[in-house]
């Protein structure tokens, strides 16, 4: 037993060191992360707030080249809101239904095991590549961009991640409460419509909002699906105008008007899908 | 069972199995529908994608990945160059976000005040939901000129004359590139990794820290050899997410890669190509046939990137699922 | 608070405590010490004296206060910001709360063991040898001498010496708890703190983890807190009963079984209440 302080004391002033310089690194990650990001949302919502007027949500997109103001993009909020909208409509319920196949009906068996390990590869696929996918599936097929392939594309992006929080939030409901619905003679698509979904309704919905936040940014997919278009309409056939392809095809113009109304779409755009992330937190808090 | 059960029919026998099988088969049905269609969903898009691309696969053959040309007017393509830029990009942004997500999780974890917790939490996870066209546009109309004149321009004169150096860092002074690409990428990660890792890391229990302490181990030492161990495979999980974000991901890459399809420049400054800017500059503009089928075949060189970083990111969990405290 | 409560320990002990022994050395002293979860007082002016080489058992019904004492003891409770603890603890005579040296130095004088097993993600010899890495440089010999012993002294050896190289976690629940005391004493503290260290384990392991409380005894001064009042009985030489955040009764443990001073003690222990 005789070991003495001291040495232990000696030892101990370099790992003191070691653990001083780690903790001052992490707090230097921190700051650097923070700073970044800071700086990004920043420069998005004071440029951008600084370019928002009326007419960003009531005039149509300008032509090149005019005065700095004038047009707006009421056209691409139109669009992108149909397709997303669309794309939801399509996707949700197919992911949700997939989900409950995943939780509910087999959980172990080998139908869920591949269809959970291909969900995973489509959660982790490029969304350029859904894109590429639905052009050869719609826009070679008919000829021509449109808005039905960009809600198409949307929605395949929409399913895995529905498939996936659905399954999650089924499978932290308690048995207990499945074998009590069942020990009452209820059928199985009762148990689960009626008990199990509602149960876990918050979770689900939650999934759903976040899935729309996603696809609200999504501009990969649109590139060669739903292109873009100058013009208002409303309908999804042919090329329609949306916000992300506008916004790439802006920013990358040497127009001052177009980069003005870019930061503009950016700013609406992250206040979006930042505003369903806040509304998809709330849900999943309040149980 | 969803009626009132009027006292008449209180004593008649129910037949569940009678009344409810047909909507029981139909959601049955259904369900297993939607299951097998997120399966036909995936080979659909392999096989589309290797439909797509068989003429250049035909034609180039696997040759295509290490040819360095891309001519769209004589009709020779080849993809090393933009498969190069997608791996650089990548690599770049996770050396820069591993360590930086690590650090950030270590703060929010062990260090942080309790109440800059919640907060800073919430914000990495928002921040990584903000879309990457918005990374993109800032790393294009804010980011790459101040990295020019602040970074770049000043490095230059630094290293000019010096062999080596000197051409890693030639280029206009715009700040475009594999390395802007790469550092708008790390940055459009880090929230990821970060919040990934934090999730892993809170549910190290605590008497498990306690007992680190207990023997006297430092905060540092408690996190690197307890709670990374203890860890890694979820700490893994997050870095793979991370990099298949990376590998995949078009607009903050497409905004400020330069799109230029040349490797003759080893300059981080030089304008280059990714698999996915190429694919998003060129594709929609691009004439059936050889062009187009050249994309595709990057998009499924692509796909298979991403496809194999998952199926290997799982075996190793496996791996080391298996041989967990194996290892002496 | 009860006058008699602030005066020295011994004078506290019943004058007719016929029989007793003279009290042993003392390792630790407690001294009016106060414990506070954000507002919360847990623990209310503690004094107490901890003999060497014995074991002390700390009793009362479960929120009483007495894992949260055992925490003061190597300071864990500073891993949780909203926790803080007033007033002394004397290792030897130098206040822990206030010492100038490190907490990561005093934990290596005082081993805890914890209520659950908790084995690090590592080898059985990792595990034992981690903490001696902290603090000693040792040659691969010694350190496979030093987790011999430590793994003989908590009479594991036998059981784990064909797999050292295993994870920690393939032993059964019993082993583990061994595992983590072996770990414990390895880098040769001189308090032991046992946070009811059989709680999770089935009656022959708790058998076998008792027998090596007597064993370890005789090099180390142990304090356990237990539920269990026949525990504290078999393994304890000195009991401390504690109720509401308040040391109640504190003696010989077969004088506080068998003819406690205080009715509240004695109420607790025939199990009218508790």
């Amino acid at each position: 037993m005789s070991f003495l302080p001291d040495a232990r004391a000696a030892r101990f002033a370099r790992r003191k060191f070691i653990n001083r310089a780690a903790i001052a690194a992490s707090l230097a990650a921190m700051l650097f992360g923070v700073f970044w990001l800071a700086w990004i949302l920043w420069e998005t919502l004071s440029i951008g707030l600084a370019s928002m007027s009326a007419a960003m949500f009531t005039e149509n997109m300008p032509p090149p080249n005019e005065p700095v103001g004038t047009g707006g993009l009421a056209n691409a909020m139109m669009g992108s809101l149909l397709m997303v909208a669309l794309a939801t409509f399509v996707g949700a319920p197919v992911g949700i239904l997939s989900g409950v196949y995943l939780a509910e009906y087999d959980p172990r068996g080998r139908l869920s095991v591949t269809v959970r390990f291909v969900n995973d590869l489509l959660l982790s696929a490029p969304s350029i590549i859904v894109g590429l996918f639905v052009y050869a599936l719609l826009v070679v097929r008919f000829r021509e961009f449109s808005g039905w392939a960009g809600a198409l594309a949307l929605a395949l992006i929409v399913i895995p991640i529905v498939v996936r929080t659905t399954e999650n939030m089924l499978s932290l409901v308690p048995v207990e409460l499945r074998e009590a619905a069942y020990a009452l003679g209820t059928p199985k698509w009762k148990v689960i419509a009626r008990i199990t979904l509602r149960s876990a309704r918050a979770g689900v919905l939650t999934g759903v909002l976040l899935a729309v936040a996603r696809i609200a940014g999504e501009t990969a997919p649109l590139l060669f699906t739903a292109l873009n278009n100058q013009f208002w309409k409303a309908s999804l056939s042919g090329p329609l105008a949306n916000l992300p392809v506008t916004i790439l095809q802006f920013a990358m113009s040497p127009y001052e008007n177009w980069r003005q109304l870019a930061w503009g779409g950016v700013f609406l755009i992250t206040l979006a899908v930042l505003g369903l992330n806040v509304l998809a937190r709330l849900l999943s808090r309040k149980k | 069972m969803s009626h009132p059960a009027p006292s008449d029919d209180s004593m008649r026998p129910v037949h569940p199995a009678l009344s409810s099988a047909l909507p029981d088969r139909l959601f049955a049905w259904a369900s297993r529908g939607a299951a097998l269609f997120t399966l036909a969903l995936f080979l659909g898009i392999l096989v589309s994608l290797v439909l797509g691309a068989w003429p250049a696969v035909q034609r180039f053959g696997a040759g295509f990945l290490i040819h360095d040309n891309w001519d769209p007017v004589r009709e020779d393509f080849g993809g090393w160059v933009m498969i190069c830029g997608t791996l650089a990009t990548s690599a770049i942004a996770l050396m820069i976000a591993v360590p930086v997500s690590f650090g950030i999780a270590l703060f929010l974890t062990e260090l942080s005040p309790v109440w800059l917790k919640r907060p800073l939490g919430t914000a990495i996870e928002l921040l990584a939901a903000v879309p990457s066209i918005v990374y993109g546009m800032w790393g294009l109309m804010v980011f790459g000129p101040v990295l020019a004149r602040y970074a770049q321009q000043p490095l230059q004169s630094l290293v000019r004359g010096v062999p080596l150096l000197e051409p890693l860092l030639a280029g206009p002074p715009v700040g475009i590139g594999i390395l802007p690409a790469g550092i708008i990428l790390s940055i459009m990660i880090i929230p990821f990794i970060a919040s990934v890792m934090r999730d892993v890391f809170e549910i190290t229990p605590p008497l498990l820290k306690e007992s680190a302490h207990g023997l006297g181990a430092t905060t540092w030492e408690v996190v690197w050899r307890i709670v990374l161990p203890y860890t890694k495979t979820g700490v893994l999980g997050g870095i793979m997410l991370g990099l298949g974000r990376a590998l995949g991901e078009t607009m903050a890459v497409t905004f400020v890669v330069g799109n230029s399809n040349q490797l003759a420049s080893l300059s981080l400054f030089a304008p280059a190509n990714t698999i996915t800017s190429v694919l998003a500059n060129e594709f929609a503009e691009a004439a059936p046939g050889l062009h187009q089928a050249s994309l595709i075949y990057l998009g499924l060189v692509l796909f298979l990137i991403t496809f194999t970083v998952l199926i290997f990111s799982r075996l190793l969990l496996m791996r080391l699922r298996k041989n967990e405290g194996r290892s002496a | 608070m009860d006058a008699a409560m602030n005066l020295p320990i011994l004078a506290a002990l019943p004058p007719n405590a016929s029989g007793a022994a003279p009290f042993p050395p003392v390792k630790m002293s407690v001294r009016d010490l106060d414990f506070f979860y954000g507002e919360f007082q847990a623990l209310k002016k503690i004094n107490l004296d901890i003999p060497e080489r014995r074991v002390t058992a700390f009793i009362g019904p479960s929120g009483c206060g007495k894992s949260t004492l055992l925490r003061t003891f190597n300071r864990m409770f500073e891993l949780y910001p909203e926790q803080r603890a007033e007033g002394s603890i004397l290792l030897d005579g130098e206040d822990l709360l206030t010492a100038k040296q490190d907490v990561a130095l005093i934990r290596a004088r005082i081993g805890m063991v914890f209520q659950k097993p908790t084995p690090f993600p590592m080898s059985i010899f990792d595990n034992v040898a981690f903490g001696v890495r902290l603090f000693e440089s040792l040659s691969t010999i010694e350190m496979e001498e030093r987790v011999e012993w430590a793994l003989s002294k908590a009479a594991l050896w036998d059981e784990v010496k064909d797999k050292l190289s295993q994870g920690g976690a393939s032993l059964s629940g019993g082993q583990q708890q061994r595992l983590c005391i072996a770990r414990g004493i390895a880098i040769r503290p001189e308090l032991l703190l046992l946070d009811e260290p059989c709680s999770a384990l089935d009656p022959i392991s708790t058998a076998r983890i008792e027998e090596l409380i007597a064993e370890l005894k005789k090099d180390y001064t142990l304090i356990i807190v237990t539920h269990n009042m026949q525990q504290a009985a078999r393994v304890s030489d000195y009991t401390a009963y504690m109720y509401l955040g308040e040391l109640i009764e504190f003696g010989e443990t077969e004088q506080m079984f068998l003819k406690p001073a205080r009715r509240e003690t004695e109420d607790y222990i025939t199990g009218r209440f508790g």
